[in-house]
């Protein structure tokens, strides 16, 4: 073993957006974790705040900062770490590490990059040095060229044939990449390719292969095994992030199986890597001949799902294998006895499922294919296919009961052939549908590709759910239901009687989930695991139920406005329960997460978030009480019914929770507290609606209830969309009432975080939105301390939330968001849980929101402590509202990804992710966060495009700011004239339409422009206009766009305040101290 | 269809096999945790007498191909126990379905069985003899390990076979050495070792288990795998003996790497559950390095019980049980795990390539071994 080193600098990888999830806090934290164990000081550079590996506890010095050349190797010189990891940061982090190694920095400031060598990176990164090096020792890879310009990649897909497939080096989730039919449609796409990577892989088009991917491990000794296969069930053509994975693979014979696995060790040895990566094979199903796709030498998502699926520490072990440990040298850490060199055995199967948010996007298309669009994914475990396949499409939070039998009508396919054969995000609810109509296996296999093993599972689900509803409902009928994987709500469904009467009749039956281990070993040697399942397959338990324990309700998937926050807020729940001496337990159906980690909780239900199993697990646990509010919208929804089921939860009285939720309940409690709201109806119908409407004035915001993130959340500017959005509504929350209410304009946010104790509060952050009132806060650049707002409005937003406090006398945590206009100051929500920005105001402030409200709910509890909570020592003096420094939370989009969507903001939320970065002021701060989720300061030429004369007025001063600062300015037509009347320096685009050079659109094609400034005129609608051309462009050349006037005009002075004064590379704890 | 085990337990399922003649079938429950290769390990003649469970829950997925597939001519388990049972298959080189060919070779096999908890029992008390019953009552436990199951399987008669030239990837030149000669003693031996030394290049003769294949013109000894205790197979073991003296190369595989250690003067015991799956590490060591292996066995060797001149070559790596022995100065070794894979892991297949290289290199010197 080398000499360890002493200090290693750890590079995260930043916001979380489409192909880059919340995987990486698990990797990272995983990282972290082996360091420490070995007496390593540790160095993290990561903007993403809501993480726990940038927890005070994890890392020694934390940096929330860009992930740039220029902060990195600021970091570096001020560090000086001995070594430095790159495989644990995504694509983000490998990009990073490799630019630091080519610009000599590393090498400069004798950094070591510890595991997989540089050199063998790039060789898995750059597809022409890829591909030679498999040829060497006689590895098949698609018949490939490199080509960096049109005329190169044309001459070479002549020569392979068209259609070919071209991928773009270096991306993360193949971006860029896509299946090409003519040399029309090459040249097309190449243009916007180019823009982003100087060079593409034009290739043989493997599309209906098979495809299978191995997790391979290899120490520096050379011992290699391959941790767990997957396959596709979505054959070669879909991104395997968008694809529907089984692990172990199903339809591979023995000879396939261990051919490929002996392949992906011939090639990682070839390849050297040291530590962890990700091999993916395209395998003929007739002729069996295979071609290796690619390999990613770092940890990814696949490996996060390896890891979840098999219980084994991926992350952990590649980290040590980095520090120069053997693979035998490690132990196997779930069952503590046996080596870590070696295989998994599963007696069980996975199966995951990507989480889309397309319908989200208005113009977006939901097709999918050699592009990840996905947000999020489920997996979920059991024992038959049929099983885990209803189980993971309920987790998934979409309102699907399972593969068919679901109560609502979102699931009826009307042309479930044509997207069978063009694949969308909804392709596995065709099948369902094709299967119910008749269609036979052999056709949809012919049109999907998917192997008819699946197919045939498949239709044992909807031949049962046919029979059954014709059939008794007996023991045998009932039992086979659910060893089918179906819940009791399809089987209720089905039958047409109610979900508590089927399962008073299973109980009846003696129908019951048995929990079982994941052990890695299939039983073959006891393990001390603590990672569970529920199946009906199964005659006995693996466990005995736990003593003193409480359950904490993980975050589900990850979605648009549920996203690593909600992970955050769930283990800062665990760590605090284990504190107070609570046996923990998770129950969560995420694998990108780190509160599925083995060594998060005393034991982890990797399970639905359903009523259903959630009661099955308390009812065997026995728990003292259950924790809904740290996981977001989804256990936030449990709560009542969990209550009604006669479970204890803990904190605030889910009544209460529920007085909050419902919009037309909440709006009444303001009414009669006296606190001032925007004019608001209950909608009974939409007759109503409209004459109320009228009444209270457009514009109108329509609110349905109980969901997260605003979905289905509009502004409506008149009758008609008013109509259209009502429906809309009506869909995501069919349970829940509809509300309207005047939608305020021009109004700034601000926002309350907040934990109280039986209706006190005990603590709370102010923050405020840099944007106007209209942009979701999830979308919103949001500020802490308050800059702008008085002293008195923050007073009075305090007075307020004691009010709801004391009224919903609520113990936990809660955020209230209110929007200030003309000294007045009116409530729009109050979400009686951990919002999105508890993770924030937590490290912004220094309190530990979440510990502070887990005590609070906890202390009721507790022996020898009054009810007030007194003499808990969570009633202490909290200062969060003086601070000596400024940190500004900024969204992160995935535009890129979402094709056609229009990137800029609305009520409903669109961002993926975000970061936040401190600085002495609040311009520092604005910039750095900014350039965190991907911004690039502009060097010369800027695009002006503002629509509605306020906006021209209002951004005038800054326009000439810019000018000052000696940036040249392109101005559309009008914003033009108006720049130049006011004697601003500009120069004329025409509009797109008017086909007049120079346009607007060649401009931007050109590449001449390096900030794209875009002000709507309409600022709550969407459009289909030049505006929205433009802005897509910006997002589809990689060009920074600002789209907000209150963004732009506080960008600017920031920009100004930063030739003057730099941005400063501080670590957290500088700033604290 | 009922699964009898001897501690009294009763699992009640679903039959997808052949009814047993007679109503019911007798045999040592045993498990298996592969998650791959189910007609591989079904047509292993080192499962004979055995009721084999499987750990992994969906059994049948890809059907079964055609039998130049098999590890031997036929179904060798006495029963199949698994959890869930695939009906419809799907796989070019399936030929029929797995119910099909359990009916078809007589093998009773039993779905719906909770495997996990199957095996965990096995695991606490150790193989239990179980006897699956289709209809009528329980006859009465049967211990394989009683008889001479070895017998039951190996051949009658001897048979050659001679090997194409050794793939390119071995290393050696086609000509180097000419082909070796290996007597191959067949205990019940995967039809997989024999393609491995064939592919090699070497000439195999394959003779029974109790054939004295000391008269035979030979450059090397293949000592295969194969059932059951290796204290039966006495006859054998003396054969070996003579081997030794007469300074034959030898290679043992599984039950060859206990008949070896037999001969060598040493101990054999039984193991509580066995190793039977493709996820065995074995841990070389002198280089210490870490290999994955197949396996299928119940005996195995005592590492302590070596005499002089005989060292541990690998080790298991979970539970520090012998996976190989080797003569410190003599050209004899042998491994528990199988290098021919099939199913399972390939890692080890260099083992074979040794072997054979050893055998003509010794050719090439002129030192031929014909009496």
């Amino acid at each position: 073993m080398k000499s360890k080193p002493k200090k290693v600098l750890l590079l995260g990888s930043g916001g979380l957006k489409i192909g880059q999830a919340g995987e990486f806090d698990y990797s990272g934290s995983q990282a972290i974790k082996a360091l420490k164990e070995e007496g390593i000081k540790v160095v993290l550079i990561n903007p993403n705040i809501a993480t726990i590996q940038t927890n005070e506890t994890f890392a020694d010095t934390v940096y929330f900062l860009p992930l740039t050349l220029q902060f990195a190797t600021h970091v570096i010189k001020k560090e000086r770490p001995d070594g430095i990891l790159l495989g644990f940061g995504g694509q983000t982090a490998l990009n990073l590490g490799l630019a630091l190694d080519e610009r000599g920095i590393l090498k400069k400031y004798a950094v070591r990059v510890l595991g997989t060598p540089v050199s063998a990176i790039r060789n898995t990164e750059d597809r022409d040095l890829f591909v030679r090096c498999l040829n060497e020792i006689g590895v098949a890879t698609p018949r490939s060229q490199a080509a960096s310009t049109i005329p190169e990649a044309q001459k070479a897909a002549e020569k392979i044939g068209y259609p070919v497939m071209v991928r773009a080096g270096f991306a993360l989730g193949g971006e860029g990449s896509g299946v090409v039919r003519d040399g029309t449609a090459l040249s097309e796409k190449l243009k916007e390719v180019f823009r982003a990577v100087p060079q593409v892989l034009i290739e043989e088009y493997v599309g209906g292969w098979k495809e299978i991917e191995y997790e391979v491990v290899r120490d520096a000794a050379d011992n290699c095994v391959t941790v767990c296969n997957m396959e596709n069930i979505d054959p070669m053509g879909v991104h395997t992030g968008d694809s529907i994975v089984v692990a172990p693979s199903q339809t591979l014979t023995n000879e396939e199986y261990h051919r490929l696995r002996e392949i992906a060790i011939r090639v990682i040895r070839h390849l050297g890597i040291v530590g962890e990566c990700n091999i993916q094979y395209a395998l003929h199903s007739k002729t069996g001949e295979y071609r290796v796709i690619e390999v990613n030498a770092r940890l990814s998502r696949s490996s996060a799902l390896a890891s979840k699926a098999t219980g084994y520490p991926l992350a952990f072990v590649a980290a040590m294998l980095a520090l120069g440990y053997t693979l035998p040298e490690l132990k196997n850490s779930v069952t503590k006895k046996t080596t870590a060199c070696f295989e998994p055995a599963l007696d069980y199967l996975v199966l995951k499922i990507p989480r889309w948010d397309i319908t989200k996007f208005d113009h977006a298309s939901s097709a999918i294919g050699s592009e990840m669009k996905s947000v999020g994914e489920v997996m979920a475990i059991g024992r038959s296919f049929e099983e885990v396949l209803q189980k993971a499409l309920r987790m998934l939070n979409i309102g699907a009961d399972g593969f068919t039998a679901h109560r609502s009508n979102n699931f009826q396919m009307p042309e479930y052939l044509k997207e069978i054969r063009e694949p969308t995000t909804r392709r596995i609810f065709a099948i369902a549908e094709a299967l119910k109509k008749g269609t036979s296996v052999q056709k949809i296999h012919a049109l999907s590709g998917i192997d008819t093993w699946f197919l045939e599972k498949m239709k044992n689900i909807t031949d049962f759910g046919r029979s059954l509803s014709r059939s008794d409902l007996g023991r045998n009928a009932l039992l086979d239901a659910k060893k089918l994987g179906f819940s009791d709500r399809q089987v209720a469904t089905l039958k047409k009687i109610s979900e508590e009467k089927i399962r008073t009749l299973r109980k009846k039956y003696a129908i019951l989930p048995s929990i079982k281990q994941v052990d890695t070993l299939a039983g073959e040697f006891p393990a001390k695991t603590n990672y569970l399942y529920l199946t009906y397959h199964g005659s006995e338990h693996d466990i005995k139920p736990g003593k003193h324990s409480a359950i904490v309700l993980g975050s589900g998937p990850y979605a648009i406005g549920s996203s690593v926050e909600f992970d955050w807020s769930g283990v800062q729940a665990l760590s605090t329960l284990a504190k107070k001496g609570y046996q923990t337990i998770m129950i969560n159906s995420n694998p990108e997460t780190v509160s599925t980690d083995y060594d998060m909780s005393d034991r982890l239900y990797f399970e639905e978030l359903s009523l259903e199993r959630v009661l099955d697990i308390v009812e065997f646990e026995k728990p003292k009480g259950v924790i809904v509010s740290t996981g977001g919208q989804i256990p936030n929804n449990l709560a009542l019914p969990l209550q009604k089921a006669g479970i204890k939860i803990f904190g605030t009285n889910p009544r209460n929770i529920d007085r909050a939720e419902n919009r037309h309940a909440f709006s009444k409690l303001l009414d009669r507290l006296g606190i001032d709201q925007p004019a608001w109806a209950e909608l009974t119908s939409p007759s109503a609606a409209i004459r109320a409407a009228e009444k209270i004035g457009y514009p109108v915001l329509v609110r349905p209830s109980y969901v997260l993130s605003g979905a289905a959340m509009s502004v409506a500017l008149n009758r008609e969309r008013l109509i259209t959005y009502l429906q809309r509504a009506a869909d995501v929350s069919p349970d829940h009432p509809v509300v309207i209410s005047k939608f305020i304009e021009n109004a700034r946010e601000i926002e309350i975080d907040g934990v109280a104790t039986q209706g006190s509060l005990l603590i709370y952050a102010i923050t405020e939105h840099i944007e106007n009132a209209g942009t979701h806060s999830g979308d919103a650049t949001v500020v802490l301390p308050p800059q702008r707002t008085y002293l008195e409005t923050t007073r009075r937003a305090k007075d307020v939330a004691r009010a709801i406090v004391r009224e919903l006398k609520i113990t936990g945590p809660f955020n209230v968001q209110f929007i200030a206009k003309d000294n007045r100051l009116q409530v729009i929500e109050c979400n009686v849980r951990a919002s999105r920005s508890f993770p924030f105001v937590s490290k912004v402030t220094g309190y530990n929101f979440i510990d502070i409200a887990t005590r609070a709910m906890l202390a009721p509890l507790e022996r020898g402590v009054s009810l007030t909570g007194r003499g808990e020592d969570i009633h202490q003096r909290y200062q969060t509202l003086e601070l000596d420094y400024v940190a500004v939370k900024s969204p992160q989009f995935s535009y890129g990804r979402i094709k056609g969507a229009d990137p800029r903001s609305f009520v409903e939320m669109a961002s993926t992710g975000e970061v936040a970065c401190f600085g002495d002021t609040y311009g520092e701060a604005l910039l750095k966060a900014m350039l965190a989720s991907g911004f690039r300061l502009p060097k010369k030429n800027i695009l002006v495009s503002l629509g509605k004369e306020e906006n021209k007025l209002k951004l005038l001063s800054s326009m000439q700011l810019l000018v000052d600062l000696k940036f040249k300015l392109f101005a559309t037509e009008h914003t033009a004239d108006f720049l130049s009347v006011n004697g601003v320096a500009c120069e004329k685009v025409y509009k797109i339409s008017s086909k007049r050079e120079p346009s607007v659109l060649s401009l931007i094609e050109e590449g001449a422009v390096d900030l794209i400034i875009n002000i709507p005129t309409r600022a709550y609608e969407r459009e289909n206009t030049d505006g929205f051309i433009i802005r897509r462009k910006a997002v589809d050349m990689n060009i920074p766009l600002i789209t907000n006037r209150q963004l732009a005009e506080a960008f600017v002075t920031a920009l100004a305040e930063q030739k003057r004064n730099g941005l400063k590379a501080k670590a957290w704890d500088e700033y604290h101290s | 269809m009922k699964l009898f085990l001897k501690d009294g337990t009763v699992i009640e399922g679903k039959s997808f096999g052949a009814p047993p003649a007679g109503g019911s079938v007798a045999g040592e429950v045993v498990f298996n945790t592969g998650m791959v290769g189910y007609p591989e390990a079904f047509t292993d003649p080192s499962y004979a007498g055995q009721i084999l469970v499987c750990t992994y829950p969906l059994i049948g997925n890809y059907g079964v191909p055609a039998k130049k597939f098999f590890e031997s001519q036929r179904v060798q388990i006495a029963g199949l126990v698994v959890s869930e049972y695939s009906e419809k298959y799907s796989h070019a080189k399936a030929v029929r379905s797995l119910a099909d060919w359990l009916k078809k070779s007589g093998v009773p096999a039993i779905s719906g069985v909770d495997t996990r908890t199957l095996t965990k029992r096995l695991r606490e008390h150790g193989v239990l003899l179980g006897e699956l019953v289709h209809s009528g009552k329980p006859k009465g436990f049967v211990d394989p390990n009683e008889e001479n199951l070895v017998e039951r399987v190996s051949p009658k008669k001897k048979q050659i076979y001679r090997g194409g030239p050794p793939p390119r990837r071995s290393g050696l030149r086609p000509r180097e050495g000419g082909k070796p000669r290996i007597v191959a003693v067949d205990c019940g031996m995967k039809e997989n070792i024999l393609r491995s030394l064939l592919s090699r290049g070497a000439t195999v003769i394959r003779v029974p288990w109790d054939y004295d294949f000391n008269k035979e013109r030979y450059d090397g000894l293949l000592l295969s795998n194969g059932p059951g205790d290796p204290t039966m197979c006495a006859k054998t073991i003396e054969n070996i003996r003579v081997a030794m003296k007469r300074g034959k190369p030898i290679l043992g595989v599984c039950l060859g790497n206990q008949l070896l250690a037999l001969a060598a003067g040493g101990k054999t015991y039984k193991l509580k559950y066995g190793h039977r799956s493709q996820n065995q590490p074995c841990v070389e060591q002198n280089t210490k390095r870490c290999y994955i292996t197949s396996q299928n066995h119940g005996f195995a060797v005592d590492g302590k019980s070596l005499p002089s001149g005989w060292e541990e070559w690998f080790v298991n790596a979970n539970d520090d049980s012998n996976e190989g022995i080797r003569h410190k100065t003599k050209p004899w070794s042998s491994v528990q795990f199988h290098p021919e894979a099939s199913p399972g892991p390939t890692d080890t297949a260099w083992i074979f390539d040794e072997f054979v290289e050893q055998l003509k290199r010794q050719r090439a010197k002129g030192k031929s071994t014909d009496i």
